[in-house]
């Protein structure tokens, strides 16, 4: 016993030599030694091709860009700017224009195809991340994420003519084959519409919603049960067949079972007639996980259906003909099931880092793979199942460390099997609008909802427990141990991943007005939110006022409350005043994600005042409070 | 003063006026043509015999071909001949279903209920109460959509929910005239939002400028009218439509219509209203509207009453018309409405749905036929 006391204080200096190497390289990355910044990476997010096949356009979310070349020579025809972190783009079905869905400026670009100039810069809604116009070229159709609408403009005014409810998160738009339809996805799952006493534990339900084209209205919604996170829908040309690509987490089981398939399934759900009802089919395999598929694009003769992944850097190729004797002879559910895949997935091709969007060509020969984090373009001729080419986008020849670190943060490949990277919980490096068990905190023990990583830097610590000391440690041993159950970072890898998660700056705030002005429900709210006396003239103590445990910039003096919200399952009722930033965003809320909106934290959780002051307020005032939290 | 020497002078007009074209030769022949446009239908009631979910009716709304009908138990949409319940369930905020509202633009519904506002789109349907959004209270007793907005009338005041950025205003004692907060219904447009107060009158809200006025009953809490013409004519109103820049009130003690400058009460002794307890009105234009009471649907046409209901002393169904003259005859009809409670009315082209206390009625158009004299 008495030995073993040496090798412990041994180890112990070990860990904690490593931690401060890791540290101090996180700290030595912020300067690129290199001189290229990350700015300058294209990062290819889309690509379309004309409607002649001649030309390729490319969608370059880093750069703000899109970028022509020539579909065959693949050289370089013209560079257009375009506003900030475009997410989405079409052509419009005569081919004349292209739209571009700028989602941090709330902006559509519209760019003339002849000219290859930038005609128009339009106003839109909140987060725009797809766009597309309708056959009749009368409107055009604008997933907004933020405000989780779709908006209907008018295609040459650009005026906004009203909004359709879609999904939380709404995010990609798909024009049916006849042009009748248009069908919308959405990256986070609807918040439940009936409460239950378990329903921080139900399962995600999402959907696809369904807008006749020429009315402008929502005529159906397509339910996803058990998916949280759905992203591109192709059709067949005969309309008859639609897949969209999608997560099906497993977040009601403790996440401690990496092995046996415990944290996702990545699915394709299909519909139409080819189907009948929607049926999810799993793209995974027994020993291989097709982790965060995104891009869809079925053959023009149905013979084969592409999924990019982009998590595990591949394109799944699936048999049409073989899927639809298998879901039409098997009975499902197959989602979870890792040897449905043997019967309709023919290959699976590499390609580059990070793949999302692709295209294929008129004759359904050359498939386009955009792979967004190593600014490439992957040709694959799907003869053969190949990568014929590889087109390499103008741009930094080398990986900076930042470029690293959120190349590290999409990947799959850290986790055991290629299941899960950190991209997989946190969307487009967001969060998932999910809670989840965790494992160190015992299996059923501590329900956690899932937090959004923007804006945190120098907020530790980290974990709803406090737990982790610094991102290193959350990011490092702590997701390598429980999460990955796989292989470990190396030292340079967790410093890159530290930098880029510190450096994900906040999106713009929607609900602020421009300069540091505020609405006076937003001026009535902050008084609130600063108050020391309450409405009946007594002193709030001072760690029951709004403003001290949700101080400073970020909203957060970092420290630990019990805030009244201890449920059972709980170990602690000790909680970290978790950031404010993008609070409006994060549905749902509190540790545990029991509250489904802002309003329930104070009307149903909080009937001793422990979570501030605030029963006294009347429904005016906490929808005055309400507002003020929703700039932060 | 003034205002009651104008309306004075107005209702002497019309009178003198009513009085000399009955005078006139040919205008037997008018009065005639005045009934024969009354509309006359043919009802068709549904009741949970035949796929209702509750006899109870709240309130009832069209919608191209389908029919959207708020009940006691559940929110109920007829289509293709039959009838599809939507609950708690569903995500419906509360199984009682009191008023209806259609944003034509996108064809989403809005449903208040007794536990919260619900939004049926596309089949999904998302509740706000109370608690879970800045709805100021889970009573709804009224909604109405304008643009972006809609306008909820409220046991504790009214609110507005913009859609597209998710903000709720509040209205009530705090920053309105009104002195009651329990609103009864509410009418937006894109000039004027009225609210229905009960016990505190009309609340308008002008859109441009952004402010609040308030239109009493001229004789106070009096459940009698001292003079009338002069302005409201209650201050329990049941019930605002604003079209055509003219405002129909309903109250318990009979009816109004402002034009922006002059009132003009409805009560049953001096029109054809079969009862003053009017539940709900909805004007078809500045000129013509519908009156739902306790003791039957009645139509107004600018000029003529008609009433249909089943007889208050037989029990058979019934239509009578009154002109100009307050003359009343009686046509003869084999259908009614369901029960003469009526709740909620709307419009199919030609056709009308009728919300009662027992029953949902499809009124058919029917060509006149003849009538008799009383």
């Amino acid at each position: 016993m008495r030995s073993c006391v040496p090798i412990r204080a041994v180890f112990c200096a070990a860990i904690a030599g490593v931690a401060l190497l890791v540290l101090a390289l996180s700290v030595n990355h912020t300067v690129h030694a290199d001189g290229d910044s990350s700015e300058d990476y294209a990062s290819p997010l889309e690509v379309l091709l004309s409607p002649d096949d001649t030309r390729l356009y490319v969608l370059c979310q880093q750069s703000e860009e899109v970028r022509v070349l020539d579909a065959s020579s693949f050289a370089a025809i013209k560079t257009i700017a375009v506003g900030r972190v475009p997410r989405g783009f079409s052509l419009s079905p005569d081919g004349a224009r292209i739209f571009v869905a700028n989602s941090w400026d709330d902006t559509l670009s519209v760019i003339d195809t002849r000219t290859l100039k930038l005609t128009a810069t339009w106003p839109v809604g909140a987060e725009p991340s797809s766009v597309v116009e309708d056959r009749a070229g009368k409107r055009l159709f604008v997933a907004n994420r933020i405000s989780n609408d779709v908006a209907v403009l008018d295609a040459q005014t650009g005026i906004e003519e009203k909004r359709l409810i879609a999904g939380r998160g709404a995010s990609y738009l798909t024009l049916s084959p006849d042009g009748s339809r248009i069908y919308a996805t959405h990256i986070y799952p609807n918040l439940p519409r009936v409460r239950t006493d378990l329903d921080n534990r139900a399962a995600p339900e999402s959907e696809i919603t369904v807008i006749d084209a020429t009315r402008a209205v929502v005529v159906d919604r397509i339910p996803l049960h058990q998916i949280a996170g759905a992203f591109h829908i192709a059709f067949s040309t005969d309309g008859r067949l639609g897949a969209v690509a999608e997560y099906h987490p497993k977040n009601l089981v403790p996440l401690a079972h990496l092995e046996h398939g415990g944290a996702f399934a990545y699915t394709l759900t299909l519909f139409g007639a080819d189907v009948g009802k929607p049926v999810e089919i799993p793209l995974d395999e027994l020993e291989r996980y097709a982790s965060q598929p995104f891009g869809v694009a079925i053959a023009p003769d149905k013979s084969r259906i592409y999924v990019s992944c982009g998590g595990s850097e591949m394109v799944t190729v699936i048999d049409v003909p073989r899927l639809l004797r298998f879901v039409r002879t098997h009975t499902g559910p197959f989602a979870q099931d890792l040897s449905a895949s043997e019967n309709y997935v023919v290959a699976r091709i590499n390609v580059g880092q990070n793949p999302r969007g692709l295209t294929l060509s008129k004759d359904g020969r050359r498939l386009f793979v955009a792979n967004r984090l190593d600014d490439t373009i992957s040709v694959i001729d799907t003869r053969i199942n190949r990568v014929a080419s590889t087109i390499k986008l103008d741009g930094p020849k080398t990986v900076s460390p930042l470029r690293h670190g959120e190349q590290t943060f999409y990947t799959a490949r850290y986790s055991f099997q290629g299941q899960i990277g950190c991209s997989s919980c946190h969307i487009d490096s967001t969060f998932d609008g999910l809670t989840w068990d965790l494992e160190p905190d015992g299996f059923g023990r501590d329900i956690v909802d899932n937090k959004l990583l923007e804006g945190v830097k120098d907020t530790e610590p980290y974990k709803w427990n406090g737990g982790n000391p610094n991102i290193p440690t959350e990011c490092g041993p702590r997701t390598e141990k429980y999460f990955w159950r796989s292989e470990q970072y190396d030292n340079l890898t967790l410093a890159d991943l530290t930098l880029y998660v510190r450096g994900l700056e906040p999106r713009p705030n929607r609900w602020r007005l421009p300069g540091r002005e505020m609405t006076p429900a937003q001026e009535r709210g902050k008084a609130i939110f600063e108050r020391a006396v309450d409405k009946f003239k007594k002193p709030i103590d001072e760690s029951n006022r709004c403003s001290y445990c949700h101080s400073g910039p970020k909203g957060t003096n970092q420290k630990l409350f019990d805030v009244g919200t201890r449920k059972a399952t709980d170990n602690s009722g000790m909680l970290k005043a978790p950031p404010l930033t993008g609070i409006a965003l994060t549905a749902p809320y509190l540790h545990d994600g029991s509250a489904h909106s802002m309003e329930e934290i104070w009307t149903v959780f909080n009937p001793d005042d422990k979570h501030g002051r605030t029963n006294d307020l009347s429904k005016d005032e906490l929808n005055d409070l309400i507002e003020y939290l929703r700039t932060r | 003063m003034k205002k009651f020497s104008i309306n004075s002078l107005c209702s002497l007009a019309l009178l003198i006026s009513a009085y000399a074209a009955l005078q006139v030769p040919g205008a037997q022949a008018a009065r005639s043509a005045a009934q024969q446009v009354l509309p006359m239908y043919r009802f068709e009631s549904f009741t949970t015999a035949n796929g209702l979910p509750d006899n109870h009716v709240f309130a009832v709304l069209v919608d191209g071909e389908r029919i959207w009908a708020g009940t006691e138990n559940g929110l109920a949409l007829y289509e293709n001949h039959a009838w599809k319940t939507y609950t708690t369930a569903d995500g419906l905020a509360h199984r009682a279903v009191l008023s209806l509202a259609l944003d034509k633009r996108t064809g989403d519904l809005w449903a208040g209920t007794m536990g919260g506002l619900s939004r049926v789109s596309g089949g999904r349907i998302d509740s706000f109460t109370q608690l879970n959004s800045g709805l100021s209270n889970d009573v709804v007793y009224g909604v109405s959509v304008d643009g972006d907005d809609v306008w909820v009338a409220t046991a504790a005041g009214g609110c507005k929910l913009n859609t597209r950025t998710g903000q709720w205003a509040l209205y009530n004692e705090r920053n309105t005239p009104m002195t009651e907060i329990w609103t009864y219904g509410v009418s937006a447009t894109p000039t004027k939002v009225y609210y229905a107060v009960w016990g505190s009158g009309v609340l308008e809200y002008d859109q441009k400028t952004g402010r609040w006025d308030k239109y009493d009953d001229p004789d106070g809490e009096n459940e009698i009218v001292l003079f009338k013409d002069q302005g409201l004519i209650h201050e329990i109103v049941t019930s605002v439509s604003y079209v055509d820049n003219i405002l129909w009130a309903a109250t318990y003690f009979g009816d109004s219509r402002y034009d922006g400058r002059y009132w003009h009460n409805f009560l049953t002794k001096d029109s054809g209203l079969p009862s003053n307890f009017t539940n709900y009105i909805k004007g078809v234009d500045g000129t013509r509207a519908w009156f739902c009471t306790d003791k039957g649907l009645a139509y107004y046409d600018g000029v003529n009453w008609a009433v249909y209901r089943n007889s208050l002393t037989g029990g058979k169904p019934e239509m009578t018309v009154r002109d100009a003259a307050g003359k009343v005859t009686h046509v003869a009809v084999s259908s009614a409405p369901s029960h003469n409670y009526v709740l909620g009315i709307d419009f199919q082209g030609a056709d009308i749905w009728v919300a009662t206390a027992k029953g949902l009625s499809h009124g058919i158009r029917q060509q006149p036929q003849g009538h008799q004299k009383q």
